[in-house]
């Protein structure tokens, strides 16, 4: 029998039991979402080939342990009946975490899972100093807990107010939870320097004055592992996609090019500041 | 005080009970009448007219009494 590549099997997805033989499988999942058809296939392989169960991952992810190494091959075959994968380990992009976003949360401002199908399309499995975790969030709730993430993206609104729609009701100077609209005679005024972006003026206005030009806060060098660190952002919210997946090249390029092997990007940007993250991003945003 | 056709207190609840007070005070507002819902700052404000838009009630007008506490004018569905 020829002798296994463990660094192989876990760079696709199969991770190393305690029992000697035995791998727990992980699949390659986007945005935390399985249509029933994928569970049908996880189901028929678990009982199969495993021990008849799965276990759901802290990023969204699915795995199907007591996998045994002589099954491998035809698990992984049957995993592509239904368009399945193995995820990914070891240094490279991994499983982009989503909420569900705009498209079924009440709370959200962006559209998610179609993102993070995008993501991953475009940067599973790519390679890089050390592992490199995307998340994405919706809103300003931050369910999906973005700054956790090497790159964390968040939905955000910037305010706008349309004076001729408004009623002066005063309801979005009480509901603004960081008083950052203020009305003096028959006008609001916005304080856009401690705005935070969440939309609830626009979301709770009733007459449609306040329209939120949504977009992507960005967060980089979050990390909840053996350290830990709070993702930072340094950039002003990012309004297009175009521009967001231009930051994600930029914060990855620089991560290969400045980057210690095994070094998460938070421990790169603490050595050499966000300054220098920020002033190497921007430059490419230009 | 401005007028009211019916009176909801809300501020000795929390979520989700809040908005089920909400609700049920609506159940019992006719259509095009108004709802006045006294309620808390923090959660109850940032929340509340949120889901009163959605679901059709229109917020008119708004008092904040200055004891940590709102007033909200909702015509039921006004929107």
């Amino acid at each position: 029998m020829a002798e296994i590549n463990y660094a192989e099997l876990k760079k696709g997805g199969f991770m190393r039991q305690c029992q000697a033989g035995k791998f727990s499988l992980r699949l390659r999942v986007a945005g935390g979402q399985l249509t029933a058809e994928k569970l049908a296939k996880i189901r028929e392989i678990a009982e199969k080939f495993g021990n008849g169960y799965v276990h759901l991952t802290s990023r969204q992810g699915v795995e199907i342990p007591f996998i045994d190494v002589s099954d491998m091959k035809a698990v992984t075959e049957s995993l592509a009946e239904a368009g399945l994968s193995p995820g990914a380990c070891g240094p490279r992009v991994r499983t982009v975490t989503a909420c569900q976003g705009a498209s079924i949360c009440p709370s959200g401002l962006i559209e998610t899972s179609g993102l993070a199908a995008e993501i991953d399309a475009r940067y599973f499995g790519k390679e890089l100093p050390h592992k490199f975790k995307i998340g994405i969030t919706g809103c300003k709730n931050n369910c999906l807990k973005a700054e956790e993430n090497d790159f964390g993206i968040k939905g955000g609104a910037l305010p706008e107010w349309n004076k001729s729609a408004c009623t002066l009701c005063g309801l979005c100077e009480a509901v603004c939870p960081v008083k950052a609209i203020s009305q003096k005679n028959e006008e609001l005024a916005l304080d856009e320097k401690i705005c935070i972006y969440c939309g609830k003026c626009e979301k709770s206005c009733p007459s449609d004055a306040w329209n939120g030009k949504r977009g992507y806060i960005v967060s980089f060098g979050g990390m909840f592992g053996n350290q830990i660190a709070h993702g930072e952002s340094p950039l002003p919210i990012i309004f297009t996609k175009e521009k967001l997946l231009q930051a994600l090249d930029a914060a990855m390029d620089f991560y290969r090019e400045n980057g210690k092997s095994g070094e998460r990007l938070g421990l790169t940007l603490k050595r050499l500041g966000i300054p220098v993250l920020r002033q190497y991003v921007g430059e490419r945003l230009k | 005080m401005s007028e009211y056709d019916n009176y909801i207190d809300i501020t000795a609840a929390v979520c989700p009970i809040t908005f089920v007070k909400v609700k049920v005070a609506l159940e019992r507002t006719d259509d095009g009448k108004i709802l006045y819902i006294k309620l808390n700052d923090g959660e109850p404000i940032q929340n509340i007219p949120r889901s009163l838009k959605d679901e059709g009630h229109k917020v008119v007008k708004i008092e904040n009494n200055g004891d940590g506490t709102y007033g909200l004018y909702v015509v039921k569905n006004g929107l």
